[in-house]
């Protein structure tokens, strides 16, 4: 048994053990045993469905990405940060557009941030202080199984000393898993989170609201919560999808911002998004640190541009404003919306990926990646942003995404300049 | 065929299954609908039986099955057959709609397509 830091999730759990050869698992959760086990893999490089070596499909690669007038290259939330490095570079050097996996996931509390800031802490934070745990619109028991017992519920700290100093709510539109583990599920509407978070905001300023229920809530229901969320210690919103993904998006997620700093004239309270893929965090990070910006990065001119309404994927895409793609550890084919992966039909797209899925029916040039934290190392951020460096645990005939990206990166240069 | 609001969402079977997306097991996590279920009553539905999802932006047929969720809404895991119908307007944020989209659901005797021809590709 070897320990291993689990590449599944945003909890990026250090504390796993994987055994390569019996493919038995000590700390796993269901996801991360399902990440480490042996599955089907694509066998070799492709170009046009044809075996070839990693060089050729390299070459080809480049040929496509160097001919055309916008690339874009996508994914990158489940590789380490010196792959996604170069992939920033690459999009620079191409003049093409850059966007990640949080476009479609935690990219609108991007937005909220530059607008309102991020009253936020680590997870360690968490797991010894928070005595009220609100989770809004994530649903941790699927998505992030470990999180309860690691960092937010069960999780015992500093000053938390048992399950019983902490009080724990769910609030989402159905009855979700996690629910069932909660001292509190407050049921509401979809398309509601914006109404009720105003009115949480209205209440705890001691103001009265008119109306008799807001969002399916009733006006009591809400008043409590209120009162109990000032009455905290120190209070942590995690919030998931549910609160990105549906009507009002990234104000959803200001108004929140704005209710939490409005708690903190009382008490002590963060807020902070259950990323998902282990690390979405570098996705975003590190081309923040390269050029400044988080995702939807257009570098057509030679600089860089941010613009989430021109440049995120799916805008690109329903345009029909992007001419070829590179798509690294990602699969938009399945993810995407429909009118969106119809454009991807037409276009020459690139994959690299150690798995074969959706993205990889359409793809022109296939490049198979060693998985990290299993076969290939590297950094990567929790999703409280904590670096990890994610371990190799076995040797493989699979060139690792930094490997293949760099590579690509070199053999454009030396084509752009000749 | 009644209205509903869609919405899509992880699940443990789509995690699970999400890097053999080619795999009957990943067909299986994400090829369903969870229906309320005095709905599913009213539809006539019975375990197995499919139904037909439609919204402004597209249709899909999915297995029916009766899930923790209020009456008038359904539930589909996020993936190819949710992408189908889900709104596909960002409003200038980049992000498309995956949740609460409105549309319907009817029984069918369609079958439910691969993830292949879902895809339209060999
Ligand atoms: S909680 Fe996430 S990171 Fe931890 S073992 Fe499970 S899948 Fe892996």
């Amino acid at each position: 048994m070897a320990y291993a830091i689990c590449t599944f999730c945003g909890n990026v759990c250090d504390d796993v053990e994987f055994d390569v050869n019996t493919q038995k698992g000590k700390k796993l959760c269901a996801l991360g045993l399902a990440k480490f086990r042996e599955k089907e893999r694509i066998k070799s490089p492709m170009v046009d469905g044809k075996e070839v070596s990693y060089e050729e499909a390299i070459e080809k690669a480049v040929e496509i990405l160097v001919s055309a007038k916008k690339p874009l290259l996508y994914g990158w939330a489940s590789t380490v940060n010196e792959a996604i490095r170069y992939g920033v570079l690459l999009t620079e050097k191409v003049r093409g557009v850059y966007d990640q996996c949080a476009s479609v996931c935690h990219a609108p509390g991007t937005l909220a941030v530059i607008e309102e800031g991020i009253p936020g802490g680590s997870l360690g934070a968490v797991k010894n202080r928070a005595d009220m745990v609100i989770f809004w619109g994530s649903n941790p028991l699927e998505a992030h199984p470990r999180h309860p017992t690691r960092y937010s519920v069960m999780a015992k700290g500093f000053l938390i000393k048992n399950r019983k100093d902490r009080k724990v709510v769910v609030v989402d539109v159905r009855k979700t898993k996690s629910a069932s583990m909660a001292d509190k599920f407050i049921q509401i509407r979809p398309g509601y989170d914006y109404a009720i978070i105003s009115a949480l905001r209205a209440l705890a300023k001691g103001e009265d609201i008119e109306a008799d229920e807001v969002g399916g809530v009733p006006k009591e229901e809400l008043a409590e919560l209120a009162e109990e969320m000032k009455s905290a210690k120190y209070g942590v919103i995690f919030y998931g999808l549910g609160v990105t993904q549906s009507r009002g998006r990234d104000r959803n997620v200001e108004n929140a911002v704005k209710l939490i700093q409005l708690l903190n004239r009382y008490t002590r309270w963060i807020i902070w998004p259950m990323r998902g893929h282990y690390n979405v965090v570098g996705a975003g990070e590190v081309p923040a640190w390269e050029v400044g910006y988080q995702y939807g990065i257009d570098f057509s001119r030679g600089y860089p541009r941010f613009s989430p309404a021109e440049f995120s994927a799916v805008e690109m895409l329903l345009r029909r404003d992007c001419d070829a793609m590179l798509v690294v550890s990602s699969d938009p084919a399945a993810h995407f919306p429909r009118k969106a992966v119809e454009h991807m039909k037409k276009i020459p797209v690139i994959q690299i990926d150690p798995f074969p899925n959706m993205t990889t029916l359409l793809s022109n040039v296939v490049i198979p990646s060693a998985v990290a934290g299993i076969e290939a190392e590297g950094n990567v951020y929790r999703m409280d942003g904590i670096v990890l460096r994610v371990k190799k645990l076995v040797d493989s005939q699979y060139w690792s995404d930094e490997k293949i990206l760099h590579e690509m990166l070199k053999i454009v240069e030396e084509k752009l300049e000749g | 065929m009644i209205e509903v609001e869609i919405i899509s969402g992880r699940t443990i079977d789509q995690g699970k299954t999400v890097e053999e997306k080619l795999s009957d097991a990943y067909f299986k996590a994400v090829s369903y609908c969870e229906i309320n279920e005095e709905d599913f009553r009213k539809l006539g539905l019975k375990d197995g039986d499919r139904v037909k999802v439609k919204t402004e932006f597209g249709e899909v047929v999915v297995f029916a099955r009766v899930g923790e969720v209020p009456k008038g809404v359904v539930f589909i895991p996020m993936g190819p057959y949710a992408n189908q119908v889900i709104a596909d307007d960002t409003d200038g944020t980049g992000m498309p709609r995956f949740k609460g989209v409105r549309g319907t659901v009817e029984k069918t005797d369609e079958s439910v397509k691969s993830v292949k021809e879902l895809l339209g590709v060999e």
